[in-house]
């Protein structure tokens, strides 16, 4: 092998170089790592005035629930939010990174993010990794144009819809919108409505469960209301309480700082905008 | 639970691999989608859609998957049509030895529930299952009896069942709103509501459903007819307001 081979700097995009030896090491019976998925119900519905978008609270490792109250509502821009289904971090990495290049797209036009903008954005991405970057998002918001929401499915395909569901619960949340949902809906019924869609979700479908996270999304103004339910509490706890053995008895506190704290003070002109 | 024939499975014929033993390997070919039954104030009330499928072809509009069987019972079947023939052959033999004892006294629904579980599982422990998901309901003697039979041998009884999709979609509305005691119009809203969303989300569905109900006086099956679907919602018209050009 010629070592004098030119070291090229990686090119970015999904590197396939090892799916060869992992395909000859999984017919040998090798199996992979999981991964962290969200298992999930995520819903979307377009109301009179907004959006409403909602989300369970359980995240699972195979058989294990390892997150009994995660944060599936996501960030995009302060009219924009994004929930997410698939792999936590893939849906993590890919609103973070979306979110981040709506706020210099923001800072660069001077106006409010568009919900187009932000599908555009995530649908170029998720296409480009032919569907190996595992998140399938509700994104909802309220632009200039009016309330929108859309679902993006891990290839890059999307839709535009006035009311959604993905994840695993998706069915069970499914059946509760499309026997109930009409147009035109008030903010109480919207949140009712999305409320029995995702509590559908947590009961039937046993990837989902814990809590009920809401996001109301109207023109210029949104609630994030986190743990709006909380139909799961924990019923039996042990009234006696739990003794721990005595600890050491602490005699005497003392903090020393390793670096002294110095105050800077600006001098010169401020820095420019 | 019920596909479209395999592309990659070729075999249907008794195969010997190396070092394993003699399996049958079957799959359906004509398959009828969900099933859905609930108990209600007088009895047991089932629906099911009229379609056959032939993989993705939707080949017969006009099967009826719901037939009573004896005095006290109905019997509603998903998956392979002629499975579900063959086991109504079956359950005739069984009601016809039945009745020609002359004994007053006739096999219920919880007795042929029994039958028919073994029946498949006895045919799934050969590796030669009957391809079907099976509702058995019935009244007799004012007890109300509502079971399900699975092609693997699972059975079990409850309120409310459904079989294939409807286990996904029909389910979660039927375990929000069902009640004990729920009346005949109730219980065929009920029903109907679940029909509909199987007809928005299955992909084998047909808008030509039946509806049969049992009570102690006997089965009536009310004549087919179709659903109401809304599609009206202004996203549906117009999809890409505001967006010129974006799909």
């Amino acid at each position: 092998m010629s070592k004098a081979a030119v070291d090229l700097p990686p090119k970015g995009g999904f590197s396939f170089d090892l799916c060869k030896r992992n395909d000859m090491l999984a017919k040998k019976g090798l199996t992979g790592p999981s991964f962290r998925k969200t298992g999930t119900t995520i819903v979307g519905l377009i109301f009179q005035d907004g959006v409403i978008l909602g989300a369970d609270t359980r995240a699972t490792e195979g058989p294990i629930v390892c997150d009994k109250n995660c944060e599936k509502i996501h960030y995009m821009a302060p009219n924009i939010y994004c929930c997410g289904a698939g792999t936590a971090a893939d849906t993590e990495a890919v609103t973070d990174m979306v979110s981040s290049q709506l706020q210099l797209h923001r800072y660069h036009t001077g106006r409010e993010s568009r919900v187009i903008t932000a599908l555009t954005l995530l649908k170029k991405h998720l296409f480009s990794y032919q569907g190996y970057v595992s998140a399938a998002l509700v994104l909802g918001g309220v632009d200039c144009t009016g309330p929108h929401l859309h679902t993006i499915y891990p290839h890059g395909s999307t839709d535009t819809l006035p009311f959604a569901t993905m994840g695993s619960g998706s069915l069970a949340a499914m059946a509760m919108f499309e026997s109930k949902y009409k147009e035109g809906l008030s903010r109480d019924e919207g949140i009712q409505l999305v409320v029995e869609a995702i509590c559908s979700g947590i009961f039937n479908d046993l990837g989902s469960g814990s809590n009920v996270d809401v996001c109301v999304i109207t023109k210029g103004h949104k609630e994030y209301l986190r743990n709006h339910l909380l139909p799961n509490p924990r019923t039996y706890i042990n009234e006696k309480g739990y003794s721990f053995p005595k600890k050491t008895e602490v005699l005497m506190t003392k903090i020393t700082p390793l670096k002294e704290r110095v105050e800077i003070i600006e001098t010169g002109d401020a820095m420019e905008e | 639970m019920e596909f479209a024939p395999k592309q990659d499975q070729s075999e249907n014929t008794v195969s010997i691999p190396v070092g394993g033993p003699i399996q049958r390997t079957q799959y359906p070919y004509v398959t009828g989608t969900s099933v859905v039954a609930i108990k209600y104030k007088d009895g047991i009330l089932m629906a099911a859609d009229m379609g056959g499928s032939y993989g993705s072809t939707l080949r017969y509009k006009s099967v009826e998957r719901i037939k009573p069987i004896g005095k006290h019972s109905l019997l509603g079947g998903s998956g392979e049509i002629s499975d579900f023939q063959e086991i109504l052959r079956y359950l005739d033999e069984l009601i016809l030895n039945d009745n020609m004892w002359d004994d007053g006294n006739s096999l219920g629904p919880k007795e042929v529930h029994s039958y028919l579980t073994r029946v498949m599982y006895n045919r799934r422990n050969k590796f030669d299952p009957l391809w079907n998901s099976l509702v058995l309901g019935g009244v007799k003697k004012g007890q109300k009896y509502l079971g399900m039979v699975t092609m693997i041998g699972v059975n079990f009884e409850d309120n409310h069942v459904a079989t294939g999709f409807g286990n996904h979609l029909a389910r979660p509305i039927l375990r929000d709103e069902w009640h004990e005691d729920i009346s005949f119009e109730d219980g065929v809203k009920l029903l109907e509501k679940c029909m509909r969303v199987l007809l928005y989300r299955d992909r084998s569905a047909v808008n030509k459903i039946q509806i049969s109900k049992l009570t102690e006086e006997g089965a009536t099956s009310f004549p087919p007819y179709s659903l109401k679907t809304y599609w009206g919602f202004s996203s549906f018209h117009n999809p890409t307001v505001g967006a010129e050009g974006s799909w």
